[in-house]
């Protein structure tokens, strides 16, 4: 068969050259793709079976036939009771994970009542002050019936050490538990922001989880290296990789470094991946995420056991691609990003709702979101067939394109020094905010088109009903976390908070001892400000 | 103000007499308000207006109303503006607009962008915010603002 050139006079209508086009991200694009794109293609280097490495076919031999992905809406809202209710509404309509999200005062190591936590309680996710909340938070729901993703990072060990406590109150060991832990705070000081203590103790944080879970916890997954947040902060599809690959390296050299195995850990490390809007570069992305993961694990660390290869993921449709314009449109959008996860095989999905670039979602913009998603797996057939478009010429390539920026970016955050280095000096942070701007560049000149937004506009903003968090949650819950200092033991408190003192200033694990602090009703804000004291604060470099 | 960034070649000074006023540049203080770490618009904004010739300073994540205030009025600013994106808005943008009566900076003009629904807008309007910019503004309109209501 004679292969056409690309450049071919026939190709083009009227001799015109196709128009140059990329990627949402800026890949150079073609207009047709060829076996010759593919060169000397070896399947079983290049792909291997699913379920074999290098996985870029799927973790499992039977991807979606064997059992969907996890359907696992993130919530929170108000206060735990409120957040509760919302729970036990999601799991009646067939969501088969629970995602936790928190306010900004519990992300951010604060009670409640604290000043810095005036405006903010139960806005941006439920409010979580002490044991108490928590046990409110999954009351009537068996912890060892579920699986259950915490979206925290700084104070994380404080939240999955009241977790756990709850669930010895409900007659469930640690070692039932299943989850995952957030946890990640390298893309904080990347991307998110949410980071308290400087980098090295905080990694030490890290790191204690991911000894306590590999000893106790072997159903957990102790952090997920996320790259959501780094695209949402304005970065390409390769940096998100790149960016978030090389996190997970910084967390395996970490762990051994603390004296673990790679074997004994690296199993239950998870990914967190974004679905933004250009479809075949996120296919080509989570693709080449599973492919170098597997590398990396197997050639670099020396892992033997074939779990520790796998890239297991989460994926979350792109906040940032939502429009606040046309505000229905966003179904659309979310759709199209979550099938590109689904053909790119994630083990769970989070669907966004239409109304989250407004506001907290209302319960029936949720469902719509959750419909989404069963629509995809029951309706569209695309779960029938493991890695669909394996095979094609454009999908492979843009792999493969994926798979060599991200090794490039490898090279020169080595050069510079490592993850932690690439932090302190602004590298990361740049890089992404180069990206965002050229991107707003990019729709200024209306080179790209987001519908509504800079074409097809329709005059007023949408008018679509937006959940409102009034301000008695915030009363309620800065009385509620007053009630309980005046109820519980003080002693007892005090001891825990000079335990944990001792326990920050050692080197041993701290996991025991913020157990015994939660079991005490020491509140989370009471922690950290033992922390900070031992720890400090972190200020990062301002890089516009 | 330990966190804010401010351009070396900047003293802490006046612009030369020489300059004709009409030449004097536009400065804005931009800064996140509250406790969320969404920075990406903040940053563009605040690169768009630079690009556009406004002295821009960045006074970076996490700042209180208080620490806002006192920084416009120490960098003489002719703006501030505040992205936020937690909710808390209602809160802490009102005191900003209190604490700048107080210090005798009511001139000093507000303007604020992020997650502000609409209804929650016009109240911030009416307390004296002269224009929120919700998701999807273009830059150019910022600026054209910037422009247009801060110059003297």
């Amino acid at each position: 068969m004679a292969l056409r050139s690309k450049t071919s006079p026939e190709d083009s209508r009227a001799g015109q050259a196709p128009k140059p086009a990329s990627t949402i991200s800026g890949v150079p694009v073609e207009a047709l793709y060829t076996p010759e794109d593919l060169g000397a293609f070896h399947y079983d280097e290049k792909l291997g079976d699913p379920g074999e490495f290098p996985y870029t076919r799927g973790i499992y031999p039977s991807m979606y036939r064997g059992q969907l992905w996890t359907m696992r809406q993130f919530a929170g809202y108000g206060t735990a009771e409120e957040t509760n209710r919302r729970y036990k509404f999601l799991l009646s309509q067939g969501q088969t994970g629970l995602s936790v999200a928190f306010d900004m005062p519990t992300l951010m190591g604060y009670d409640s009542d604290a000043p810095a936590s005036e405006g903010e309680v139960g806005r941006c996710g439920v409010a979580i002050d002490s044991l108490q909340d928590m046990e409110d938070l999954f009351a009537g729901i068996r912890l060892d019936q579920i699986t259950t993703s915490m979206t925290i990072n700084s104070p994380a060990a404080i939240l999955w050490a009241m977790y756990i406590a709850v669930a010895e109150k409900q007659g469930v060991e640690p070692a039932q538990l299943g989850g995952t832990l957030q946890n990640d705070i390298l893309k904080e000081y990347i991307a998110q922001k949410e980071y308290i203590f400087p980098p090295e103790p905080s990694m030490r944080l890290v790191v204690d989880t991911i000894v306590f879970a590999s000893r106790h916890m072997p159903r957990w997954h102790a952090v997920s290296v996320s790259g959501y947040h780094i695209r949402e902060a304005g970065s390409t599809a390769v940096q998100e990789l790149a960016f978030t690959l090389a996190d997970g390296m910084a967390y395996v050299d970490a762990a051994i470094k603390a004296g673990l195995d790679v074997d004994e850990f690296a199993p239950r490390l998870s990914f967190f991946f974004n679905a933004h809007i250009d479809f075949f570069e996120e296919i080509a992305k989570y693709r080449a995420a599973r492919r170098l993961w597997a590398h990396i694990m197997r050639d670099r660390y020396q892992a033997k056991n074939p779990r520790s290869w796998m890239c297991r993921f989460h994926t979350q449709t792109a906040g940032c691609s939502l429009t606040g314009q046309q505000v229905e449109n966003n179904i659309s959008r979310t759709a199209f990003e979550a099938l590109s996860a689904v053909l790119g095989g994630t083990n769970s999905l989070h669907t966004n709702s239409m109304d989250e670039v407004l506001a907290l979602p209302t319960e029936k913009a949720a469902q719509v979101a959750l419909r989404t998603q069963q629509i995809i797996a029951h309706e569209t057939g695309v779960t029938n067939t493991i890695d669909p478009l394996a095979g094609s010429y454009f999908v492979e390539s843009l792999t493969d394109e994926m798979e060599r920026g991200a090794l490039e970016y490898f090279k020169r955050i080595d050069e510079l020094g490592g993850v932690l280095a690439c932090i302190e000096n602004g590298f990361f942070q740049r890089e992404i905010a180069d990206a965002a701007f050229r991107y707003e560049r990019e729709l200024e000149a209306q080179e790209r088109i987001v519908v509504g937004v800079n074409a097809y506009q329709e005059g007023a903003g949408s008018e679509v009903p937006t959940l409102k968090i009034g301000f008695e949650t915030e009363r309620a819950q800065a009385k509620k976390v007053r009630a309980l200092r005046e109820r519980r033991d003080g002693t007892s408190v005090r001891n825990r908070l000079t335990e944990l003192r001792a326990a920050a200033r050692g080197q041993g694990n701290l996991m025991p001892v913020l157990i015994d602090c939660v079991k005490a009703y020491v509140t989370e804000g009471e922690v950290m400000t033992t922390l900070k004291e031992v720890f400090g604060v972190y200020r990062e470099p301002t890089i516009l | 103000m330990s966190t804010a960034s401010r351009p070396s070649s900047k003293a802490a000074k006046p612009a030369p007499q020489t300059e004709p006023a009409s030449q004097k540049k536009i400065r804005v203080l931009t800064l996140k308000l509250g406790l969320d770490g969404h920075d990406r618009g903040v940053k563009v904004v605040s690169r768009a207006l630079r690009d556009a010739g406004v002295e821009v300073i960045y006074a970076g994540l996490r700042q209180t109303p208080e620490m806002a205030v006192e920084a416009a009025i120490q960098e003489d600013v002719d703006g501030i503006g505040i992205s936020i994106l937690s909710g808390a808005h209602m809160t802490l943008i009102p005191r900003v607009l209190e604490l700048l009566k107080e210090r005798g900076a009511g001139d000093i003009v507000v303007f604020a962008g992020g997650i502000i629904p609409d209804d929650e807008a016009v109240e911030l309007k009416a307390l004296g915010v002269a224009e929120i910019f919700g998701p999807g503004t273009s830059l150019a309109t910022i600026v054209d603002f910037v422009n247009g209501r801060l110059r003297k």
